[in-house]
């Protein structure tokens, strides 16, 4: 096996009775897709909350890239390279879509000069490309609030990419998008993967895109770690199938 | 400073008993417009700046009654309650009403304009001299060094008496259970046929009302001036961010304890710094929240 | 800049050098509109653009004044001394002593505040919404009570401060250039701040905060150097106000909270906040209406003032120039443009 670029071990995270991670252990491979599927409510997303420092864990450790980083901050953690999205899509709404993306540069380097860097010139070029990748290059002067929910999706997704992260962890990436527009998604996610080198870890509730796009598969349900392989392996688990189809 | 701080503790440590009694009637009144706030607040998500000014507008209301009308300013409590209750009602109407839905900051800075248009029309009609009322009632005095004015106990029973007869209200009452409803969740309430609008105007018209009351009691035992009411509304926030929204005994309390705070500073520092108390202690109990929730990896909201 | 950009700001620097001269009468009026636009343009850097609201930033204003105060008068004689001896003694200040003690003044002025703004920053930076506002509210309004008991700067009844050198014109034009000189730098310095980064990661801020930090932007810096920049102006137009009225005051002059500490926000959304020219309009309209309703309302003028920001609060919330962006997008820059990236790489470079 590779190098595992996060390695979370035992973690578990309780709200007020609620225990939504108990003693969850994950490996993402350096380069690789990787998936976490399971049913509503089974704490997918508690589990990337707590990976990217949203809030802390009760007990456990994640690594990325070999450091610690259960006690960091969201933003020193990003610092790190990694960035996550969110499942409500979160974009800066009152600037307009160049805006949102010149300031999504990775801010790893924090020097004066870069603080105070002019808007023109190399920055807003990679904007308007890494736009035109998604495809909102001509929408790149309206105000990014106006946009429609999957537009902003994918603008979201832009963002991320002009960070250069080296993880991205995608909160259901698909939902709420027409289904005529889920290939293009797909396929610019896996161009991030190939040709950009970024290591992806996807939620999924759309069997169809995460099985043909992960590598590796997670599945939790209620809490805990039910199944981990390959995309075959899990399409065949017993307890996959019942987890979703057996639903408490 | 040295010199107070001796006075009290080596040379006459009656006087201990002066400050505590002063802080606990003043605090009562702090309590009162903190409840008030604290409402207004958890219903309708409103941070009312404006508190204070409703404060003095409801003492000044007493002072014109006195001075025109010759009624005592107990007796004027029904009749305060009534119009500082219909002009929060028209203040909700007019103002409040159109920007709750807002951008949080938004409906601060209408209060604060509210706030400021409020001081200018005192200061208008009544001058910017401090005036008080004198309430014509006896002093107690005891161990030759504590005075307690009678008002000043009748302030603090008849603050108790409203208080206690609000949360009747609240607990009891048709309204009071649909402003705990509305409160809860008010998208719920309104499908169960609550007027959430109508509930809403209640809500600031009945903090009008209790800062009114607030206020009489001020004018009896405490100064009115145009502009003091920003200091009440500071020391309202501090009161309602250090004990929470939802719990009474927490407000109660630390109104009571800031008046203890304050009347403290001022005997150990000077009257001037009593407001600097008010606003450290918020500035503290923020900081205290900050790292309790850092711990968490979370910010104050 | 584009052409008539450039001629516009010739026709404001014509106007500002015309005004005291065919109006010298109003000479002081004309340089406390350029106070109002410093104070509306500082305050909407973290108001406006960063989306935190303080209601306190009038604090840097006195505390500016005093320090000025404190230097121009410590440099010569005993602070003490001039201060207890209020309108019995006033000593003479040369021509010299007093330039040279202005111009220390003014930059400890701004030096101080600006460091202030980063020991206050420690306390209220990690507020939100709400509590950053009442937090920076209480603030200002202790800094005026608090300074009124120190006696050794005059205490509740002020610093008279050193008398001009010099004939009462060249004291008006005096006082009014060095209010244009810092609204102008404000202005300028703003200008060019915007259009960069760091524009953008403020408006980032104001717009989603969270979303901002978990892209790695390092808010707490931008939110000190914001606040920096505002507290050190302020600092200094407080130094020059104190000079221009020539005598301080703590709660009338140096912490009007209530009045003028709240009159820059509401310039600032009259013209629409979160925009270059916004609070410069803003301020230009209040100053005007406050300075027609003094001769026309006398007393009623505050209530008037009052009755204007509510209006504006609750029906013309976006100020303005955010009126006129939903009007116009396109002057602002907002279309979709059908063109490809390569299109308009050769467009642009065609120009």
């Amino acid at each position: 096996m590779g190098n595992p670029i996060i390695n979370v071990e035992n973690v578990s995270k309780s709200y007020g009775g609620v225990k939504a991670n108990m003693d969850i252990s994950m490996k993402v491979e350096a380069g690789s897709i990787t998936g976490i599927i399971g049913p509503n409510g089974c704490g997918k997303t508690t589990l990337f909350n707590s990976i990217v420092g949203y809030h802390a864990i009760d007990s456990g450790s994640i690594k990325f890239d070999n450091q610690e980083i259960s006690k960091l901050w969201v933003g020193d953690i990003a610092r790190l390279g990694l960035l996550r999205t969110f499942q409500q899509t979160r974009i800066y709404n009152k600037m307009n879509c160049v805006d949102n993306m010149q300031i999504s540069i990775s801010h790893r380097k924090g020097s004066a000069s870069k603080m105070f860097a002019s808007r023109k010139g190399e920055i807003k070029d990679r904007a308007e490309h890494l736009l035109e990748f998604v495809g909102l290059y001509s929408k790149r002067n309206l105000i990014s609030g106006d946009l429609s929910f999957g537009q902003q999706k994918l603008l979201e997704f832009a963002m991320a990419l002009m960070n250069e992260p080296k993880v991205l962890l995608l909160d259901e990436p698909t939902a709420g998008i027409n289904p005529t527009l889920i290939n293009g998604l797909i396929d610019r996610l896996r161009k991030a993967n190939e040709e950009l080198g970024i290591t992806l870890c996807v939620i999924e509730h759309n069997m169809r895109v995460i099985m043909n796009l992960a590598s590796d598969i997670y599945c939790l349900s209620n809490g805990k770690m039910l199944a981990s392989g390959k995309p075959s392996e899990l399409q065949n688990d017993e307890r996959v199938i019942d987890a979703y189809l057996g639903g408490h | 400073m040295l010199d107070n701080l001796k006075l009290l503790f080596e040379y006459a440590p009656i006087m201990n008993v002066q400050v505590i009694l002063d802080g606990i009637f003043v605090g009562a009144v702090f309590a009162l417009s903190a409840y008030g706030l604290a409402l207004v607040w958890g219903v309708m998500n409103v941070k009312n700046l404006a508190q204070g000014d409703f404060v003095i507008v409801g003492g000044y209301i007493a002072l014109a009654l006195y001075e025109y009308l010759g009624i005592h300013p107990i007796v004027s409590i029904p009749i305060v309650l009534i119009l500082m209750f219909a002009y929060g009602w028209a203040v909700y109407k007019l103002i409040i009403k159109r920007v709750i839905g807002n951008d949080m900051f938004i409906s601060l800075l209408a209060t604060f304009g509210l706030s400021l248009l409020m001081q200018q029309v005192m200061n208008l009609i009544f001058g910017p001299e401090v005036r008080i009322i004198d309430p014509k009632l006896p002093i107690y005095e005891f161990f030759d060094f504590v005075t307690v004015p009678m008002a000043k106990i009748i302030s603090l029973i008849l603050a108790a008496i409203f208080a206690l007869i609000i949360t009747l209200f609240m607990k009891k009452s048709r309204m009071g259970q649909a402003i705990r409803a509305t409160a809860q969740d008010a998208r719920a309430a309104r499908v169960l046929g609550i007027n959430t609008d109508n509930v809403y105007a209640f809500t600031f018209a009945l903090n009008a009302a209790i800062c009114g009351v607030a206020g009489v009691l001020v004018s009896m035992i405490w100064v009115l001036q145009p502009f003091y009411g920003i200091t009440y509304s500071l020391r309202t926030f501090a009161i309602v961010t250090a004990a929470g929204l939802g719990n009474l005994p927490a407000v109660i309390g630390t109104g009571f304890g800031l008046g203890l705070i304050e009347k403290y500073t001022s005997i150990i520092l000077g009257v001037e710094y009593e407001i600097a108390a008010a606003v450290l202690m918020l500035l503290v109990v923020l900081m205290w929240r900050q790292i309790q929730m850092r711990k968490h990896r979370q910010v104050v909201r | 800049m584009p052409r008539n950009k450039l001629f516009l700001y010739l026709l404001i620097l014509a106007a500002s050098i015309l005004g005291p001269v065919l109006f010298p009468s109003f000479t002081q009026q004309m340089a406390i509109l350029w106070v109002m636009i410093l104070m509306a343009s500082t305050w909407d850097i973290l108001g406006g653009q960063m989306g935190y609201n303080s209601l306190g930033n009038i604090t840097f204003f006195g505390v500016g004044m005093y320090i000025s105060a404190i230097i121009q008068i410590s440099m010569f004689y005993d602070v003490g001394v001039y201060t207890s001896a209020f309108g019995a003694i006033k000593p003479e200040f040369t021509s010299n002593q007093y330039f040279i003690g202005l111009f220390f003044g003014i930059i400890g002025a701004g030096v101080g505040s600006l460091i202030l703004s980063l020991l206050l920053g420690f306390i209220v930076f990690g507020l939100r919404g709400p509590y950053f506002a009442i937090g920076t509210l209480g603030v200002a309004i202790t800094a005026g009570q608090i300074t009124g008991t120190i006696d050794y700067i005059g205490g509740g009844s002020g610093i008279s401060m050193p008398f001009f050198p010099g004939d009462i014109y060249f004291r008006s034009i005096f006082f009014y250039s060095l209010c244009f000189l810092l609204a102008a730098s404000v202005h300028l310095i703003l200008r060019w701040l915007y259009a960069t980064q760091f524009g953008l990661a403020i408006n980032a801020i104001r717009d989603d905060e969270d979303k901002a930090e978990a892209m790695g932007i390092p808010t707490l810096r931008y939110k000190q150097y914001g606040w920096a920049l505002a507290a050190f102006f302020m600092g200094c137009i407080g130094a020059v106000f104190g000079n221009m009225v020539g005598f301080i005051e703590p709660i009338e002059v140096a912490f009007p909270t209530p009045t003028f500490g709240i009159f820059m926000v509401a310039m600032a959304l009259l013209g629409g906040k979160g925009t270059l020219w916004g609070p410069v309009i803003g301020a230009v309209l209040f100053h005007l209406v406050k300075e027609t309703t003094w001769t026309y309302l006398l007393g009623w003028q505050y209530v008037a003032l009052g009755l204007i920001i509510i209006l504006n609060i609750v029906f013309f919330q976006q100020g303005i120039m955010g009126w006129l962006q939903t009007k116009f997008p396109e002057k602002f820059g907002i279309f979709i443009d059908d063109k490809t990236h390569e299109e308009s790489r050769v467009a642009m470079d065609d120009k």
